[in-house]
């Protein structure tokens, strides 16, 4: 097979992969569907002449839809972010909570629950200190004089570890009863208590976060040469990085505000997304963005049909996302000579 | 009426945290120029020439780029006049040529904008124009040092520059294709470029260059054409070391550096 037809064949896949998994994603579940009612029903708001039953309607577009759309959503968002982090931070093994994005959400959530314990206030509060987690990080690297990418690094780091070590001072004081699981198992990941409202609420962040992304990946590969090769071919290297790092962060905080804390996804999709096709940004960034929706989904699928009992999505996204990770690591990738 | 020079460097002094680098540093090249820098390690070249693209703030006097002053061009700007090739690149994701290539379009490139068929083409010309075209699919983490050098030439030429500005362009080659990337830069200043490089090799100056300068102990010890610059005298002058000049049948001159008959007290 020739490249070209293969690269259209990737590609090819990319774009339908998601759409598929979407559909059977529907089927799944206690009550079951059959896949000509679910396309049916995702029909009829454009068709009203098909004839759907009620019950079936209310299960796919209130109950499914909203954890789909929702699985969709955050594992684009992680992946995509991760993608970008790798290329313009030159290192294939940071992920989407380099800069602290992760541990400030999680405290955020934890605060939230431990002084309301509405769902609302959980999901803005997360969003909130997610963005301040990162501006934390950033402005503590711009006091250095030596402002380079080690240094922000470094204090995503610093941050992300003040962050837990308050995550487990809220877990201390939390009554055991209540508050504590509850705590736990936001920060463990879930997509079950996705509403259509939650996701509403964070389509203006991700819709500007994954923007940005989109619009600046190709030149993500200039920053991936190293800042003064950035420069001297006419960018800024460290306004463009901040407008990037302010899309990843909208992007995650957002994802992370609904889903709690899911790991893995930021760092092992966009290496999947690399193997298949190639560093360039341009299409890296798209492929990323298919595969991690896909890949989220399919898991989340997982957690719901395959096992009885709902596993926390963080855990199994974890216990498949580590094997992957060793399989690529052994077979030599090639960036990490 | 005064006409302004391509590239002029008037009274340029820089230091590093407190410590002067050099000093007063004044020199004009024109269009077709090519100079070589010549100067021991760690002397100050590599600083100078990232002076000369803006990549370091001098502290005191003017860099002019056909008139302009390079502190009041943006990055962008002076990305469109002036083209550089670092001295060393630390290898990034394995990017194909041509991706590497054609981010010498990103100065006529808005933020946002992704390259299009005619910086495709203006590529693929730049590849064509050192015969490297056959790599073009190849990652370019893959490629010898000297093909290497040719894929960042291939980019620098993308950016369609006046002037080229190569940190020690010789120095991860073998001894032929030192040659040969010299001859490069011989044709490419006969198309018009100017040239500005560093080099290790006082020979170099002789192969290519129109013009010389010496740099040690902040300042240029001398400055001319290379039969009046590279002599005996200022080689050891430069390096502390004796120097022959020897003259070829095609009257092309070489430096040999004479052995200092060191004795360590082994």
């Amino acid at each position: 097979m020739d490249k070209e037809s293969k690269e259209i064949i990737s590609i090819a896949l990319l774009i339908f992969l998601p759409i598929v998994i979407f559909f059977v994603s529907f089927l799944l579940g206690r009550y079951p569907i059959s896949p000509v009612d679910v396309v049916k029903t995702i029909l009829s708001p454009l068709f009203p002449q098909l004839e759907v039953s009620q019950t079936i309607t209310t299960i796919v577009f209130e109950i499914r839809l909203p954890r789909i759309i929702g699985a969709l959503v955050v594992g684009a968002s992680l992946a995509m972010a991760g993608a970008a982090f790798q290329s313009i931070f030159k290192n294939p093994l940071v992920s989407s909570d380099l800069l602290g994005v992760s541990n400030g959400a999680g405290f955020g959530a934890a605060l939230a629950i431990l002084i309301s314990g509405v769902n609302i206030i959980t999901q803005i509060f997360a969003f909130i200190f997610g963005l301040i987690s990162v501006s934390l990080t950033y402005f503590i690297s711009r006091t250095y004089k030596a402002g380079g990418i080690l240094v922000l690094v470094l204090s995503g780091v610093a941050i992300s570890a003040f962050f837990n070590a308050l995550i487990s001072a809220i877990k201390f004081i939390a009554d055991p009863d209540d508050k504590l699981p509850e705590i736990v198992y936001w920060l463990m990941g879930s997509l079950a208590s996705i509403t259509v409202e939650k996701l509403l609420m964070i389509a203006i962040p991700i819709i500007i976060g994954a923007a940005i992304l989109l619009a600046l990946r190709w030149h993500m590969n200039l920053l991936a040469m190293g800042d003064e090769e950035a420069q001297s071919l006419g960018l800024n290297p460290s306004r463009v990085r901040l407008l990037i790092i302010a899309g990843c962060t909208l992007l995650t905080s957002a994802a992370v505000s609904i889903s709690g804390i899911i790991g893995w996804i930021g760092l092992i999709i966009p290496h999947m997304a690399r193997m298949i096709v190639g560093p360039d940004n341009k299409i890296l960034i798209p492929a990323s963005l298919s595969l991690g929706a896909s890949f989220l989904l399919l898991v989340d699928n997982i957690s719901r049909a395959v096992i009885s009992i709902e596993i926390p999505i963080g855990i199994l996204t974890a216990i498949i996302g580590v094997p992957i990770f060793l399989y690529l690591l052994k077979r030599g990738y090639s960036e990490w000579s | 009426m005064v006409v302004d020079k391509l590239f002029d460097v008037r009274n340029v002094s820089f230091s590093y945290d407190g410590e002067e680098i050099f000093s007063d540093i004044s020199f004009s090249i024109d269009k077709g120029d090519v100079l070589c820098i010549l100067g021991p390690n760690g002397t100050g070249k590599t600083t100078l020439i990232k002076c000369l693209n803006g990549l370091h703030d001098i502290d005191s006097g003017e860099i002019l780029i056909n008139g302009k002053n390079i502190k009041k061009l943006s990055f962008k700007e002076i990305s469109k006049y002036v083209g550089y090739i670092p001295q060393s690149h630390v290898p990034s994701f394995p990017f194909k040529v041509m991706d590497v290539v054609i981010m010498g379009r990103a100065p006529y490139l808005n933020l946002g904008e992704s390259p299009k068929e005619n910086d495709k083409e203006i590529a693929l010309n730049a590849l064509k124009t050192l015969g490297i075209e056959h790599l073009k699919d190849k990652e370019y983490t893959n490629l010898s040092g000297g093909e290497r050098q040719l894929v960042f030439l291939a980019r620098v030429l993308c950016q369609q520059p006046d002037i080229l500005i190569l940190d020690e362009p010789t120095s991860h080659l073998d001894f032929g294709n030192q040659i040969k990337l010299l001859e490069i830069i011989d044709n490419l200043a006969s198309s018009g470029l100017s040239i500005i490089m560093s080099s290790h090799f006082p020979d170099h100056a002789f192969l290519s260059s129109t013009k010389v300068a010496i740099l040690k102990n902040k300042q240029f010890i001398d400055f001319g054409t290379p039969n009046d610059v590279v002599t005996e005298e200022n080689l050891k002058r430069a390096y502390s070391i004796d120097v022959k000049l020897i003259e070829l049948d095609d009257e092309r001159k070489v430096c040999v550096p004479l052995k200092t008959n060191l004795k360590l007290d082994l």
